[in-house]
């Protein structure tokens, strides 16, 4: 992430050493709105960016250590995908309380972080990492599919733009589904115990429990407020499962339902992945204030 | 990590409507379909093209380099063969 402000004064002599991120990628999306997000929906852009920064942040761990050179480099754009609707999503939510993507990304601590403990996940094998993969992309395609009719722009825009790119990390993910559950004992052993282990932490991305949100009626619950703003995430559960159904079937694996994870993500209360996850994002910001490369 | 290494395809992407399928380079994948999905990240990432094509390196039948004087050089000497080597008769006015 580039620090707007300061490249604007072009201090940086050399062009081909900034590269701004922030003028190419996030013009179209906010062109449409100048107005700041309100406390809500700025809670709510806080759990997607969130999501999407945690898991570009998990997928960025693969490079250098994909299984093949191929691989990495579509694991690396799937990142890069969803850093991009991060730095949209953070940027929007910062604009209602005068903070900037940066300061969201790199000066909130642990219990800031709104999103849902499937990101945090660790990499695990590289079928943890599928399994990982198929339950949120598909998550995420169902979400944008329906964030795109939200009648705030932003969230409208943003969504738009990242539906298509989701819509091809959920092809890569289905790929290596099919090929992990029916290619040998060994590939088959490893998804299904990466299902066993990945799944439970599924059943918190479609709820709609919040924290209570500085500047608002306590009383109404935040998607009651967003109504046609944000999605209800529990009214995501029936396509999402439709969506990952014809997978599984041909994959001949069925998830496990009997245990479900405590989540609390949204609440700020965390699995033990994500404080040293943060700790490797910030600590270049962190120990050099205003660094710029 | 693996047995066998993942084979070898040639990727061709055509850059628009009209155009023909240009040989862009080579990557592994263990099958086709991931070898398209794998030509789509590593050559179209910068909107390059509008259609991929991957083939098998070794189903792919190559001139051989060492009979390349069989092969390419006899055309040498015979500029007839070229359009250019006539002159327009006189009476023809538009050619």
């Amino acid at each position: 992430m580039t620090d707007t402000e300061e490249s604007s004064t072009g201090q940086n002599p050399d062009e081909h050493g900034r590269v701004e991120l922030s003028a190419v990628l996030l013009s179209d999306e906010f062109v449409a709105s100048d107005t700041p997000a309100s406390p809500l929906v700025a809670e709510y852009a806080l759990w997607l960016g969130d999501d999407a920064l945690v898991l570009a942040q998990r997928l960025g761990d693969w490079i250098t250590r994909a299984p093949e050179l191929e691989e990495d480099v579509a694991l690396a754009n799937i990142a890069l995908d969803l850093l991009g609707h991060a730095r949209s999503l953070l940027r929007y939510a910062g604009s209602a309380s005068g903070r900037t993507e940066d300061d969201l990304a790199y000066w909130r601590d642990e219990g800031d972080f709104r999103s849902a403990h499937l990101f945090e996940q660790p990499n695990g094998d590289f079928a943890h990492t599928i399994v990982r993969q198929f339950a949120a992309s598909h998550y995420l395609y169902v979400l944008y599919d329906r964030l795109r009719a939200s009648t705030d722009p932003v969230l409208a825009g943003v969504a738009a733009k990242a539906v298509k790119e989701v819509d091809y990390h959920r092809d890569h993910a289905d790929q290596w589904m099919l090929r992990l559950a029916l290619g040998t004992d060994e590939s088959r052993r490893r998804t299904l115990l990466a299902l066993e282990d990945i799944w439970p932490y599924v059943d918190e991305l479609f709820s709609d429990d919040s924290a209570p949100i500085a500047g608002a009626d306590a009383s109404e619950p935040l998607f009651d407020a967003l109504e046609g703003i944000a999605v209800r995430p529990s009214t995501l559960r029936e396509p999402f499962d439709a969506d990952i159904a014809p997978v599984l079937a041909e994959a001949g694996l069925e998830p496990p339902t009997a245990f479900h994870a405590a989540g609390g993500g949204r609440r700020g209360r965390h699995s033990e992945h994500l404080a040293p996850l943060l700790a490797e994002l910030q600590v270049l910001a962190r120990q050099h204030p205003g660094a710029s490369w | 990590m693996n047995a066998e290494p993942w084979p070898l395809w040639e990727v061709f992407v055509r850059a628009s409507r009209g155009l023909s399928h240009v040989h862009v380079g080579s990557l592994h994948a263990p099958d086709e379909q991931l070898a398209l999905r794998n030509a789509r990240d590593l050559y179209t990432r910068r909107g390059e093209g509008v259609s991929i094509w991957v083939v098998r390196s070794d189903r792919i039948t190559a001139s051989d380099p060492d009979a390349k004087d069989a092969f390419f050089t006899s055309p040498e000497g015979k500029n007839f063969r070229h359009a250019t080597y006539y002159t327009a008769a006189e009476g023809v006015k538009h050619l």
